[in-house]
């Protein structure tokens, strides 16, 4: 038996939320005394496939067939289901991210498994398997039991440090399933993808500077911008300010938006509404500017300004340009 | 055109979340409940397009009788018959299998779901679905259109960008921002909901795969730290030195 680790590619490299997947499947694996693979489908560099090595990985089967460089997940499901049975994999690891978290749920139907999303630890195994997911929305954490023989697990973004092993490179295997038309009914028609700023991708980043109505309109978005710019960040926005057309909706976060986790998240004339807050409370340090003292936001916050954003924001962007790297 | 939307019953986004009998179970005392809000997005354009196309829409709850208010909402906010299978939803692929189970008997065109139950944040029941049924599910989408009687198209949302994707009917597809903007019952509504079908039915048989064995609540903060606006630029100082996320 072993651990197979999905790993998902972003510009040719591994995203950031793979790598920390692959951790979770090495120490997984080094609990169970075996070792972890790492399967890999469409366009990533296979330097950056043996550099798995670093995380412990052993062996990567990649498929590079182009028709699966966007995602088409049933042909995904086919090629990872085919490396879990090649591999006799036990556990499978995935990042929570939509494509894990859709092949993810989708082989727990095909190979009759036990599926945690939003897992925030390793698993206890004595007596069971049980790991800790985040639920209702960062209030509050679940310990589940995964019953079933095979166990799949989509790791929460951000919970777990990148881990070095210290090993050498992975070795890279050719690898393909018997994809037929059917797996590709679903397939994209079109990809159209955001000018991610700087390739800092929302859902990846490690920091994100987020903006409100109090910024008062699309034209005062250069202080976000800047501000992010400067610090190598993300940038994000409330609802009301999506629901405006300031910012388009994929920078939504909150509730009905996209939850984030980064290390450090910066709200700027953001009121901290609960249903805002549900998506942004799991980030590891919370930077409030606001310039009303009474905002709710101030007390899910580590640092706090109050005062005006366009006298505070200029300031800033100042000292994080002024910051060596 | 038959569509069938799915509906998870939770507490509301502003509910105080507590646990009972030794941090085993969620504490249902004084917490409000509604249709999970990534529903109401499927629910209301399952609603627009029956609107435009002719046809039904069903809802259907995997739940106990108290979900039924939230069930009637739903009729009262225009489907037009519900389902409810009978049981504890303690997992979701006892309620996928539920889902599909309904589903086999009943030749829907489509299946509308949330992208998330915001309880307990699976986000898998939808492809499971799909998956039992062999059909292709298209999660999460922000954008749901007939091109004509056999053919939808969708925009689903990936990392960095979206994806147009068209389907063959029957699918799959679970709906988030900004697909439709949902509807509040108006008084007609709530009066029709009350006299609109809501069968009830017993579950297949069906396995659960992941036991909640505890539950706990993270860690209070430690209090905010103050800046003054004057100095904003000592902020980063701190978030390097002190905080050390810089
Ligand atoms: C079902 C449901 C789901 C929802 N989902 C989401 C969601 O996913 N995400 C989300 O964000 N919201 C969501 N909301 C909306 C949420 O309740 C709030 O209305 C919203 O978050 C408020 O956005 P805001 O903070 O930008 O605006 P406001 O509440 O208007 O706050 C603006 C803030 O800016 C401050 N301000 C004004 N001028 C300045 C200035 N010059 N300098 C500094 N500060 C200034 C003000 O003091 C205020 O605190 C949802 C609501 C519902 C009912
Ligand atoms: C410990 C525990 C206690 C629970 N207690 C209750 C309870 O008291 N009352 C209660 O109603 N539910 C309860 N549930 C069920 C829960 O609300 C979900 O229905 C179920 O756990 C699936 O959650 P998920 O996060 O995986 O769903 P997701 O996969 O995130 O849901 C995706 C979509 O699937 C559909 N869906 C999900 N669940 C259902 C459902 N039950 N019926 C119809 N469609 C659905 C919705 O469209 C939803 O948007 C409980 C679950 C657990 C684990």
């Amino acid at each position: 038996m072993s651990v197979l680790v999905f790993v998902e590619g972003f510009n040719g490299e591994i995203k950031k939320s793979s790598l920390e997947a692959a951790t979770y499947g090495y120490q997984v694996a080094q609990q169970l005394g075996t070792s972890a693979t790492a399967v890999a489908i469409g366009e990533v560099h296979e330097e950056a496939l043996a550099k798995l090595g670093e995380q412990g990985i052993s062996k990567v089967l990649y498929d590079a067939d182009s028709r699966l460089n966007n995602f088409v997940a049933d042909a995904y499901v086919k090629v990872i289901a085919k490396a879990a049975q090649q591999e006799n994999a036990k556990v499978l690891v995935f990042s929570n991210s939509n494509i894990g978290a859709a092949v993810g749920a989708k082989l727990a139907v095909r190979l009759n498994g036990s599926l945690a999303t939003n897992v925030t630890t390793l698993p206890k195994t004595d007596g069971g398997f049980i790991v800790t997911r985040s639920v209702f929305s960062g209030k509050a954490f679940a310990e589940v039991n995964l019953t079933s023989d095979v166990k799949i697990i989509a790791v929460k973004k951000n919970a777990l440090e990148i881990a070095n092993a210290g090993s050498g490179p992975a070795t890279v295997e050719k690898f393909s399933a018997d994809l037929t038309d059917a797996d590709f009914a679903a397939a994209p028609k079109e990809t159209i993808m955001q000018d991610t700023s700087g390739g800092v991708l929302l859902t990846e980043a490690e920091i994100v500077v987020s903006g409100g109505r109090g910024l008062k309109g699309p034209e005062n978005w250069h202080l976000v911008e800047d501000l992010a710019k400067a610090l190598g960040a993300a940038t994000a926005c409330s609802k009301p300010v999506a629901d405006l057309d300031w910012r388009p909706h994929h920078e939504h976060v909150g509730q009905t938006g996209i939850a984030v986790s980064p290390n450090l998240y910066i709200a700027i004339g953001i009121s901290g509404a609960i249903q805002h807050l549900a998506g942004v409370n799991s980030s590891k340090v919370i930077v409030v500017i606001n310039k009303d003292p009474e905002a709710p936001f101030f007390k899910a916050a580590d640092y706090g300004i109050v005062g005006d954003a366009f006298d505070v924001v200029p300031k800033l962007i100042e000292a994080a340009r002024g910051l060596d790297k | 055109m038959k569509i069938l939307v799915c509906i998870s019953n939770v507490p509301d986004t502003t509910s105080k979340i507590n646990f009972t009998g030794d941090n085993k179970s969620f504490d249902k005392n004084g917490v409000q409940f509604v249709i999970n809000p990534w529903d109401e997005y499927a629910l209301t354009r399952a609603i627009e397009l029956k609107e435009a196309k002719g046809g039904t829409v069903t809802v259907l709850n995997v739940g106990e009788a108290d979900a039924e208010p939230n069930i009637r909402k739903a009729l009262a906010i225009g489907a037009d018959d519900a389902i409810r299978v009978n049981a504890d939803p303690k997992d979701a692929f006892f309620v996928a299998q539920q889902i599909a189970a309904i589903a086999k008997q009943n030749n829907y065109d489509m299946i509308l779901m949330g992208k998330e139950s915001i309880d307990y944040n699976g986000s898998q029941v939808h492809n499971m679905v799909g998956e039992m049924l062999g059909i292709p599910s298209i999660v999460p989408a922000s954008k749901l259109d007939l091109i004509d009687d056999s053919t939808a198209r969708l925009e689903r949302e990936i990392e960095g960008g979206k994806e147009v994707v068209e389907v063959k009917l029957p699918f799959v597809a679970s709906a988030q921002q900004p697909m439709s903007e949902p509807r509040i019952p108006n008084m007609r509504g709530i009066m029709t909901a009350r006299t609109k079908p809501l069968q009830v039915v017993e579950p297949v048989a069906g396995e659960t795969k992941a036991d909640y064995v505890s539950f706990s609540k993270p860690e209070k903060k430690g209090g905010v730290k103050m800046i003054d606006a004057e100095n904003a630029g000592e902020l980063i100082t701190l978030l390097r030195n002190e905080a050390k996320v810089l």
